[in-house]
């Protein structure tokens, strides 16, 4: 059984090693879960997930091993009183230690007993539903108190640990929905890529005097080279038009890139739906430079992230003059100017901050998705594409 | 059940999951990582549990430029170095010159102590696996004497991180992992109690309706947390207030936010 939610914990993305889950087992067994799920809910999460971006995915897992949606809660109860029993008798699934054979058969044994008990629970559910409300004789009755309630001063009545997973309370937590600039920093804080300059040289004083102690004080000199962040960012960024809900998120991102102070250079831009010869200082769209001029001072050693949700009509990306603007008219296409960008800086990625199953049903986000590595506009996302950044 | 149980002091409130979390990484001798929210009590943690398990701390305040080697133990040539030229000490015995660290003290020490390595993740991003075998085998040897430091008792480690960096997962598959979510304002109020006994109800779920409305304000960058909160309450109580000053009003708004931004925006609207 507890392989199962191993196993499903592991398929639905959270990396449960064997040291975690034998780690696990051995708190069982030293009784840590014997008196209720609820605890065993708690206790395997503190053993078994060390991210809270996993925090809800374990949530739902839980939820869904633990609680078959089918299942009238009365019955519900009943499977916490199976496991409960295994809880309290670890000892008896030794079979579950990689030391002896994991038996097939013996899974199939338990799952045969829990069918039958759900069979025999469905007839005592019949006769009469002593299990639900009986208010405080089993851990999860729902009108009584438990002892080892999850919350102090929460609202009163035991809850069931099913019923704590299906709050899912940690569903801000999610790796895969956006926060706040906090979030944004610690992910920009991994873009950075230390090499030692073989330019300057430092003068190494902990070292030095490390090594003249050792000399029993004839003075030797140590000399290291500085390792500095050699990252430098141009951040490029759409906005007005179908950007606009998306306006929080983003400024988020270029306020934790502007407070970010290890990039060597950096640089941010602002455009409207497509970049051609002119890009934006400011988010209005009035201080402006030359798409080529920037592009003079830039070159492979930076990195380039674009936000944009890269959905425009065909023509603003193919047709010279095609800018959605009247007066910015431009001689070259959007996507000349989308690939001059690459040329001069390689690493780059995009961003799209619409949900990912809209990418391929847009024309021009499909186009560019060719152009560009496009990661969704999430932490996750960030992540993946810091990633590829910061490949060489 | 045999090992040693933590249930949280008078004046820290520990909500039932933490407190199994705790009492899980004592028995399994395990580090217990807490990570959470600013000001949620992390590093308060640990002197919770030694003044309940009356037992020694032993502090590691990490910072960005602290080195694993630090934490185990110094050898001190400068001082033999000074002693050397000038005179004094026992320059000969090089064990006079090894200071050990946090780490080492706790290992060294004759009884079960508390081991706070607090912020981890201030420092580099290797630091942690520069770790891994010392806290795995709570036993390392001073290169210098060839002396080996031993724990005959495995300290209880709590180590606290604030999510600035991903920590690697090889160190956080040794350990036992507890998130300290924010207080609910059940949960809050009876921290409140703790720190402010004499407080009146009524001014508590004004104040704390306020606080948590601030929270929820998408413009707040920084979020107020529960250290703040009690300095609000401070200054609110040393300032007289009472329910009635709170009525449309939100005073010592600075005390709350500490960015600018933040400040003058929540101030435009509620004063």
């Amino acid at each position: 059984m507890l392989v199962d939610f191993f196993f499903l914990l592991r398929t639905r993305g959270i990396n449960v090693s064997l040291t975690e889950l034998l780690l696990l087992i051995e708190a069982l067994q030293k009784g840590h879960a014997d008196s209720n799920l609820v605890v065993f809910y708690a206790l395997a999460r503190s053993i078994l997930v060390k991210k809270i971006e996993h925090f809800d995915i374990y949530d739902r897992v839980f939820a869904e091993f633990f609680k078959d949606v089918e299942f009238p809660e009365a019955m519900l109860d009943q499977i916490h009183d199976e496991l409960l029993d295994w809880l309290k008798n670890p000892k008896n699934f030794d079979g579950l230690l990689p030391d002896k054979d994991l038996k097939a058969h013996d899974l199939e044994t338990l799952r045969k007993m829990f069918e039958e008990r759900l069979k025999e629970q469905k007839e005592r559910h019949d006769g009469g539903s002593k299990w639900i409300g009986t208010g405080g004789t089993s851990p999860f009755g729902h009108g009584g108190s438990n002892p080892a309630g999850v919350r102090i001063g929460g609202p009163g009545g035991g809850r069931s640990a099913v019923q704590i997973a299906m709050d899912r309370r940690f569903h801000n937590l999610r790796s895969d929905l956006v926060l706040d600039v906090r979030q944004f920093s610690s992910a920009l804080r991994r873009l950075r890529i230390l090499s030692n300059d073989g330019q300057i040289e430092e003068l190494d004083i902990e070292k030095t005097i490390d090594k003249t102690a050792q000399n029993a004080g004839d003075i030797e000199f140590v000399f290291s080279k500085a390792r500095k962040n050699q990252v430098k960012l141009l951040l490029l960024c759409d906005v007005g038009g179908s950007m606009n809900p998306y306006t929080r998120t983003t400024s988020l991102l270029f306020s934790a890139a502007h407070q970010a102070q290890h990039f060597k250079q950096f640089k941010s831009y602002y455009f409207h739906n497509c970049v051609y010869g002119k890009l934006y200082s400011d988010m209005h769209q009035r201080e402006s430079v030359d798409t080529k001029e920037l592009l003079k001072n830039v070159d492979s050693t930076w990195r380039c992230i674009i936000v944009g949700d890269a959905a425009m009509a065909p023509y603003e990306l193919s047709d010279a003059g095609g800018a959605l603007d009247f007066f910015s008219h431009n001689r070259d296409t959007g996507l000349i100017w989308l690939q001059r960008i690459l040329e001069k800086i390689p690493r780059s990625v995009w961003l799209n901050p619409d949900p990912v199953r809209y990418w391929n049903s847009s024309y021009t986000a499909r186009i560019i998705s060719e152009l560009y590595p496009m990661f969704p506009f999430t932490l996750s996302g960030i992540d993946d594409a810091i990633a590829e950044l910061r490949k060489r | 059940m045999s090992f040693e149980q933590f249930q949280g002091t008078q004046d820290y409130i520990v909500s039932a999951e933490l407190r199994d979390a705790v009492n899980v990484a004592i028995s399994l001798e395990r580090p217990l990582l807490i990570r959470g929210e600013p000001g949620t009590g992390k590093t308060l943690l640990s002197k919770s549990i030694a003044q309940a398990l009356q037992k020694p701390i032993v502090r590691w305040h990490v910072k960005s430029t602290t080195r694993a080697q630090e934490g185990l133990y110094v050898y001190d040539t400068v001082q033999r170095l000074n002693d050397s030229r000038f005179g004094g000490g026992e320059v000969n015995n090089v064990e006079h010159y090894i200071k050990l660290g946090p780490l080492g003290q706790a290992f060294d020490a004759q009884e079960r102590v508390i081991l706070l390595i607090d912020e981890i993740d201030k420092a580099d991003i290797e630091f942690p696996n520069d770790l891994l075998h010392e806290l795995d085998e709570m036993s390392f040897t001073v290169r210098e004497t060839g002396r080996l430091i031993k724990a005959e008792k495995r300290p209880i480690i709590i180590i606290t991180s604030n999510a600035e960096k991903e920590l690697p997962d090889a160190f956080l598959r040794r350990c036992i992992f507890h998130y300290i979510s924010f207080p609910s304002s059940e949960m809050m109020k009876e921290i409140i109690k703790v720190h402010f006994p004499k407080i009146e109800d009524e001014l508590m779920t004004q104040a704390l309706l306020k606080f948590y409305w601030l929270r929820e304000q998408p413009e707040v960058r920084k979020k107020p947390s529960t250290s703040e909160l009690m300095d609000w309450l401070g200054a609110l109580k040393r300032a007289g207030m009472s329910t009635a000053n709170l009525q449309g009003k939100f005073p010592f708004l600075g005390v709350l936010l500490k960015k600018e931004a933040d400040l003058v925006g929540i101030e435009r609207r509620v004063n």
